[in-house]
């Protein structure tokens, strides 16, 4: 069969096919090439930054060089060609300003090294000349220590796995092993369990306070709930720092609850409690601000449990307490996983919440990413600890779309 | 709602304790944003109520913290801050978000669900984790430190809402209306503008909701991208609570309970618009 022009048909339906697929791809192409820019390339770079190790390679690039031809795992130390790189390069780092980089990058593996580069850099100038070895071992016995120049060969390469190990606890040792940090500097495990398990106990308690409620509002006559629904939907509006001041306002130990409290006689004025700035702030605060989230996919879940249900089993002799548990809760259990999963996912990645009214105890993995971007400037390693946030994350996404569905996640 | 008439006992018990439970758990979902209103009408520089303010004496309450919020220059840059980057953000995000929910929703859209998910994760990934990738990388293009950087970064992080609406009120949509258009002699420009855009109208409107609340509360990606030039009303927010606490905070705060008032209002008469559009009853 043939169209008017001769072309078969089969083909001519084939290219209107493929002409309308291609029109309905223009009109995603710009928010893609905007959101590849704006969103994806940003997370790509911080995914990079999490193994990147060029700033040995770039600021003492003799010294990575000339390095390779050492063997470390002899007894002596390299030969002069490599001391005079390292005279070369940190003569240069100090007329450019970027030793102390490197020197910081070098101090994050083995503490000691930035004041090694320091006083280095002070005294390489008298160096002028050969031989360089033994000059340079005079100004400081730390570079007759094999370990330093083991140290200077491994983070020579583009890559390290050296931010990752961090945020994990552990360190490359002389050796070149993998051992644990020393006790002291072991934090990161001991926040990501925390970051978890309060999460964890967030989502349970969003559950415990949003199931009556969203069943209420699922029963009632419309006209109630739709008032009701207000009364989760305004705060689920109200912007997030609002919310965060309020409780402040109401925990803090010259807050209004503390002075109910001292007023009703239940407490002493000098025995004030702590609410605030501890894990207690951080779970109140984070368990008002997420229970929206966790009430409305209840609610449209149990909307559509039609009430004969609970009737049959009710009339086949089943009491209350049963019907609801037997027929009732096991309908929901796709609006529970869908209102856990999102509550879960929100929950670890929360940053201002913890951050104001967390205090020590109670912040999140996310503060300390903000605190080695912004104070500590150790970018690597909190691009290291947001990956690995990241993998937790999208990894729950992809239970979430199995078990949801992306196309039918709704909003209010 | 009383409970039936042949329940037991017990059963008239719980039905009571369930509805004061329910009860208790509103007040915790709303007590908290109202008891900042009385608060921040409050004489002295306190986040508490004063004697005064309890036994309702005049002198313990004044308007001087709103007087304030209106009157000191950085207060007013950080609200004309929040409102240029807002509504840049959601003009972005919302004619964006529409044209590709356009594209989405057509049968004959290859990869769909791999593109949703890609266009929705700005809005699952963790706000600190696109706020540090975004620190990296816009410095490294030269916008960080801009209002452009950061109303670009707003209108990503907005336009899954819009995706997300105009995609849902566009699951309704009949495209034999388009198909009828077309055959009547309009261009496309004509039936977008004449047949599709009135019938997804209350999705892209309510979809610009969000994107401008999203941007306008934002406060994690202000702080990384931008600079004390485009200090945002949340952002003053923020490092008040941490360096000084004033009540003008308060005031702010209040300020933005009614600005989130007005938009659920809003939001809520579309949905019935939509509905009744789309024949839709409730009940």
């Amino acid at each position: 069969m043939r169209t008017a022009d001769g072309v078969p048909l089969k083909i001519s339906l084939q290219r209107a096919l493929v002409r309308s697929r291609i029109r309905a791809l223009l009109l995603v192409v710009p928010l893609l090439a905007f959101i590849a820019i704006a969103f994806v390339l940003p997370i790509g770079d911080m995914l990079f930054r999490s193994v990147d190790n060029r700033i040995v390679e770039s600021i003492l690039p003799r010294t990575a060089v000339a390095i390779q031809d050492w063997n470390p795992n002899g007894t002596e130390l390299p030969d002069e060609a490599v001391f005079e790189a390292l005279t070369l390069d940190i003569k240069a780092g100090v007329k450019a300003r970027t030793l102390g980089r490197v020197a910081r990058r070098l101090n994050y593996e083995k503490p000691g090294m930035t004041s090694l580069f320091r006083k280095t850099g002070r005294r390489t100038k008298r160096v002028a000349g050969p031989p360089y070895k033994e000059r340079i071992l005079k100004i400081d016995n730390r570079w007759s220590d094999l370990n330093t120049w083991r140290l200077i060969r491994r983070e020579a390469g583009a890559l390290t796995s050296g931010y990752f190990l961090a945020s994990v606890d552990l360190k490359t040792n002389d050796r070149g092993e993998v051992v644990w940090q020393s006790e002291e500097r072991r934090i990161y495990l001991t926040l990501f369990y925390r970051t978890l398990w309060m999460s964890a106990l967030i989502t349970v308690l969003c559950l415990l306070l949003g199931y009556p409620v969203a069943y209420l509002l699922a029963t009632l006559p419309l006209r109630t709930s739709n008032l009701l629904m207000i009364l989760v939907l305004l705060p689920f509006w109200t912007s997030l720092l609002v919310r965060t001041t309020s409780w402040i306002a109401l925990l803090q130990t010259e807050g209004v609850l503390n002075d109910v409290l001292v007023f009703t006689g239940l407490i002493s004025d000098d025995g004030r409690l702590q609410l605030i700035h501890n894990q207690f702030g951080t779970f109140v605060a984070m368990v008002h601000i997420l229970l929206p989230f966790m009430i409305l996919p209840l609610y449209s879940v149990m909307k559509t449990i039609p009430p004969s249900l609970m009737r049959a089993a009710r009339s086949l002799g089943a009491t209350p307490f049963t019907a609801f548990v037997r027929v009732y809760m096991p309908n929901t259990v796709s609006g529970v996983g869908a209102g856990s999963i999102m509550v879960f996912i929100l929950s670890i990645g929360y940053y201002i919440t913890p951050a104001l009214v967390g205090g020590r105890t109670g912040t999140f993995i996310s503060n300390f990413i903000a605190v080695h971007v912004s104070e500590t400037l150790n970018w690597g390693l909190a691009a290291a600890l947001g990956s690995l946030l990241l993998a937790l994350v999208l990894a729950l996404y992809l239970l979430y779309d199995r078990l949801v569905g992306i196309d039918n996640m709704k909003l209010g | 709602m009383p409970p039936p008439v042949y329940a037991s006992p017990i059963e008239k018990g719980w039905h009571y304790s369930y509805r004061v439970i329910c009860a208790a758990i509103f007040v915790f979902l709303i007590g908290p944003i109202f008891v900042i209103v009385p608060l921040s009408f409050n004489e002295l520089p306190y986040f508490t109520f004063t004697p005064e303010m309890l036994s309702l004496d005049p002198a313990g309450y004044s308007t001087k913290w709103y007087h304030e919020f209106f009157t000191e220059a950085s207060w007013q840059d950080a609200v004309q801050n929040s409102l240029v980057i807002a509504i840049f953000a959601t003009l972005i995000s919302t004619f964006l978000g529409t044209l590709a929910a356009l594209g989405l929703s057509r049968s004959e859209m290859p990869f769909k669900t791999g593109l949703m998910a890609l266009l929705i994760s700005p809005m699952i990934v963790p706000l600190i984790i696109s706020a540090t990738g975004m620190y990296f990388f816009y410095a490294r293009i030269g916008i960080s430190s801009t209002h452009l950087g950061v109303i670009v970064a707003h209108a990503a992080l907005g336009t899954p809402f819009v995706l997300i609406t105009v995609t849902a009120t566009l699951v309704g949509f009949d495209h034999s209306l388009t198909r009828a258009a077309a055959s009547l002699g309009a261009n496309p420009f004509q039936t977008f503008f004449k047949v599709t855009m009135p019938l997804i109208l209350p999705g892209v409107v309510s979809g610009a909701l969000f994107a401008f609340i999203t941007s306008f509360d934002e406060v994690v990606v202000v702080l990384f991208v931008g600079s004390v030039e485009q200090r945002t009303i949340p952002w003053k927010m923020f490092s008040g609570i941490r360096e000084e606490i004033r009540p003008t905070i308060l005031a702010a705060a209040t300020l933005l309970v009614c600005v989130s008032i007005l938009l659920l209002t809003t939001l809520e008469l579309l949905r019935r618009r939509s509905e009744r559009l789309r024949g839709i009853r409730a009940n």
